[in-house]
C-alpha cells in the first residue's frame, strides 16, 4: 500500500519494484530453466537449443525406476503425513492448552528435526535402523515402514509450527458460546475447535507430504532395492548420464506439487496460515 | 425465567482478588448492570455467573437452586460475547441453530425456532451468511438471537455495544432494552461506558477493586452517589476536594467557600464536594450575585456548549443547552467574566472513597 501514496513514480517506486522484479526472477530461475530444457532436443544442454521436442519425456516414461519412484515417494509421502499430522496435531494441541511446565522444552524438541541436517538426520537413523534390526530380527533399513517413520520426522515439526499457528490464532470465546449452548467438552472439540483448526491442518498435511515427496537426504541412506523413492532414484540416475530426462522427471514433479497447492489454496488460503 | 443471587463470591489469582466477597441479586425480569473500570472485577463476576471460572468461595444461585459448582454447559445462561463468538464456519442460521441443535430438538423444530429468532431479530434474509459476511451490528443480531433462540435461565451480556459505532451503538441499545424488556429476561449485563449503564439498567453496580461501591437506580447513583468514584463514574461531576464548614458553606482545599444545603446530608465529615455539570446556571458579566468566575474555554457541542470557568483557584466545568446565537450568552469568549450559580440543593456532600464496610 505505501508505494500507491502517489500517483507519481518516484525513484523509489521504481527500485522497489526493480527489486521485486529481480527477487521473483532470482527465486523463479532454477525452476523456469529446468522446465525449459526439459524441451530441448539435444542431449547435451546447450544454448540456444537446436529444437524441441517431447523425446525426453518419452524417455522418462520408459524408464520403470521413474514409475516405481515416484509410486513409492507418493505412498511414503501420504502414510507419512497421514501418521505424522494427527501426532504433530496432538502435540500442538497439548503446547497450547496444556497445562505442564515443560511445555515449552516439548515443542522445542519437537521441532528439533527442523534443525538437523538430513544427511546427519539420516546417518543417524540409518544406525538405529541396524541396530533395531539386530534386536528386533527383522528388515527396517529399506523398508516401507523405515522409510515412513523417518518421513513422519518431516511431518512433526511442519505440523506442529502450523498448527501451533493456527490453535494461538483461535479465538477462544467461541469455544465458551458452544459450551453456554449446552455443548460439553468433547462436542465442543468436535463441532467448533478442530473445524476452526481445519486450515491449520490441512496446510500442515500439504508441507508434510511435500516435504516428504521431495526429500533427498534423509532417504538416501534408507531406501533399498525395490524402495527408492523418486528423488532417490533421480540421484541414481544422474551418476551415470546427464541429460534433459531428469529435467522431464523434475519438471513432472514440479507440476504435481504445484496443482497440490493450488487445490489446498482453494480450500484454505494458504497466505493465511503461512 | 429465573432470578439470580450471588452470596459473598470471591475470586482469587493467586495473591491478588478479583472479585471480593460480592453479595448482588437480580430479580425475575430485572436488567443489571455491573459498571466500573477495567480490572474492577465485573467480567470475572459474569464469567462466574457462566461457569466458565470456578470462583475461589462463595455461591451462585438461578431461583433457589445453587450452580456454583456446575460447568457452564448445563447451566442453560445466554450469553452475549463482546467479540460476538460467533461460530466462524457456520451460517448465521447453524450458529442459532446450534443451541437447540444440543438440546436434541430435531431437524423440522429446531428450523422453526431459527427462523422466528432470526425474524426477532430483522436478520431472516440473511441466515445463510457466513459471519464474516456480516457487519458487525449484524453479526450481533446473529449473537442475541443464538443467546436468546434457548430460552435461557438468566442472560448474560459481556460488553455488547463496545464493538458497534456510535450511531448503531444507539440503536442496538434500545433493541436490546426492548427485546429484554418484551420478553421479561432476567440480565446481567457488564459494561464500562455509562451511559450503556445509565439507558439500559433497571438497577447499576457500581464496582472497583472488586467490590460493590454502590448499587442503586440509574437515577439513584447519578443524583445521590454515595462517594466521588461513583459520582465521577457514572457522569461527569465537578468535584472537589475540602470539608463542610456549616450547614450552609463547603471550604475547597484552596480556601473558597461554596454554598452548599447540608443539614439534610448525613455525612458530616465528607471530604468532597460533587456537583453535575449541568446543573450549574452560568450568566454574562460579574454579576452582583452568584459566584464570579472568569471563563478559561468554551467548547461547543452542537446541542450542548461547555464551559469551564476558573474561580479562584479551582476550575468548574458547567454544560448548557446552547444559547441562541443572540443570546449574551453565545457571544462569551475565553478571559470573560462570568457568575455561577446552583439550586444549594443540588451538589452533594461526600466522602472521597467509601470506608470498607
Amino acid at each position: 500500500m505505501f508505494l500507491r501514496l502517489t500517483d507519481q513514480p518516484s525513484l523509489g517506486r521504481v527500485l522497489v519494484r526493480t527489486l521485486i522484479a529481480v527477487a521473483y526472477l532470482i527465486i523463479f530461475a532454477p525452476v523456469v530453466m529446468i522446465v525449459v530444457t526439459s524441451f530441448f532436443a539435444q542431449e547435451i544442454i546447450s544454448f540456444p537449443p537446436p529444437g524441441l521436442s517431447l523425446q525426453w519425456y518419452a524417455n522418462a516414461w520408459g524408464k520403470p525406476e521413474f514409475f516405481r519412484g515416484l509410486s513409492t515417494s507418493l505412498e511414503i509421502a501420504l502414510l507419512a503425513a497421514a501418521i505424522g499430522v494427527p501426532i504433530g496435531t496432538a502435540a500442538a494441541l497439548a503446547i497450547v492448552r496444556g497445562e505442564f511446565p515443560w511445555r515449552g522444552g516439548l515443542s522445542s524438541f519437537l521441532l528439533a528435526p527442523l534443525a538437523v541436517p538430513g544427511v546427519v538426520a539420516g546417518s543417524g537413523l540409518y544406525m538405529l535402523y541396524v541396530m533395531a534390526e539386530d534386536f528386533f530380527d527383522r528388515d527396517i533399513k529399506a523398508t516401507t515402514e523405515g522409510l515412513v517413520a523417518a518421513h513422519t520426522l518431516l511431518a512433526i515439526p511442519w505440523t506442529v509450527r502450523l498448527v501451533v499457528a493456527s490453535l494461538q490464532g483461535l479465538d477462544r470465546r467461541a469455544e465458551e458460546a458452544a459450551a453456554n449452548l449446552g455443548a460439553n467438552p468433547f462436542t465442543v472439540f468436535r463441532r467448533i475447535t478442530l473445524p476452526m483448526m481445519r486450515p491449520g491442518i490441512v496446510a500442515a498435511a500439504m508441507f508434510s507430504f511435500i516435504q516428504s515427496f521431495e526429500n533427498l537426504d534423509l532417504s538416501m541412506l534408507l531406501v533399498g532395492p525395490g524402495r527408492i523413492t523418486l528423488p532417490v532414484a533421480m540421484l541414481n540416475y544422474l551418476e551415470f548420464r546427464i541429460d534433459p530426462t531428469l529435467a522431464a522427471v523434475a519438471t513432472v514433479q514440479i507440476t504435481l506439487v504445484g496443482l497440490l497447492m493450488v487445490v489446498t489454496d482453494r480450500f484454505v488460503k494458504l497466505s493465511r496460515v503461512v | 425465567m429465573s432470578s439470580l443471587a450471588i452470596e459473598k463470591l470471591t475470586k482469587r489469582f493467586g495473591a491478588s482478588v478479583a472479585v471480593d466477597e460480592l453479595d448482588l441479586s437480580v430479580r425475575e425480569g430485572e436488567l443489571v448492570a455491573l459498571l466500573g473500570p477495567s480490572g474492577c472485577g465485573k467480567t470475572t463476576t459474569l464469567r462466574m455467573v457462566a461457569g466458565f471460572l470456578p470462583p475461589s468461595s462463595g455461591r451462585v444461585l438461578f431461583d433457589k437452586e445453587e450452580v456454583t459448582r456446575l460447568p457452564a454447559y448445563k447451566r442453560a445462561t445466554g450469553m452475549v460475547f463482546q467479540s460476538y463468538a460467533l461460530f466462524p464456519h457456520m451460517s448465521a442460521a447453524d450458529n442459532v441453530g446450534f443451541g437447540l441443535e444440543m438440546r436434541g430438538l430435531n431437524a423440522a423444530d429446531r428450523r422453526k425456532k431459527v427462523e422466528d429468532a432470526l425474524k426477532l431479530v430483522r436478520l431472516s434474509h440473511l441466515a445463510e451468511r457466513l459471519p464474516r459476511q456480516l457487519s458487525g451490528g449484524q453479526q450481533q443480531r446473529v449473537a442475541l438471537a443464538r443467546a436468546l433462540v434457548i430460552n435461557p435461565r438468566i442472560f448474560l451480556l459481556d460488553e455488547p455495544l463496545s464493538n458497534l459505532d456510535a450511531k448503531l451503538r444507539a440503536e442496538v441499545r434500545l433493541e436490546i432494552r426492548s427485546l429484554q424488556q418484551r420478553l421479561g429476561l432476567t440480565t446481567l449485563m457488564v459494561t464500562h461506558d455509562r451511559e450503556e449503564a445509565l439507558t439500559m439498567a433497571d438497577r447499576l453496580v457500581v464496582m472497583e477493586s472488586g467490590r460493590v461501591r454502590q448499587i442503586g437506580t440509574p437515577r439513584e447513583l447519578y443524583d445521590a452517589p454515595k462517594d466521588a468514584f461513583v459520582a465521577d463514574f457514572v457522569g461527569r461531576c465537578n468535584i472537589l476536594a475540602g470539608r463542610r464548614e456549616s450547614e450552609t458553606q463547603f471550604r475547597t482545599g484552596s480556601g473558597l467557600l461554596l454554598p452548599v444545603d447540608s443539614a439534610t446530608d448525613e455525612c458530616k465529615d465528607a471530604t468532597a464536594f460533587a456537583l453535575r455539570p449541568e446543573r450549574i446556571t452560568l450568566q454574562a458579566g460579574g454579576g452582583a450575585d452568584g459566584i464570579q468566575g472568569r471563563l478559561k474555554a468554551v467548547t461547543y457541542m452542537g446541542a450542548q456548549t461547555e464551559y469551564v470557568v476558573a474561580v479562584g483557584a479551582e476550575a468548574l466545568v458547567i454544560v448548557q443547552s446552547t444559547p441562541h446565537a443572540d443570546e449574551p450568552l453565545a457571544a462569551l469568549k475565553p478571559g470573560d467574566m462570568v457568575s455561577l450559580d446552583w439550586d444549594r440543593k443540588a451538589p452533594r456532600l461526600v466522602p472521597q472513597a467509601l470506608p470498607r464496610v
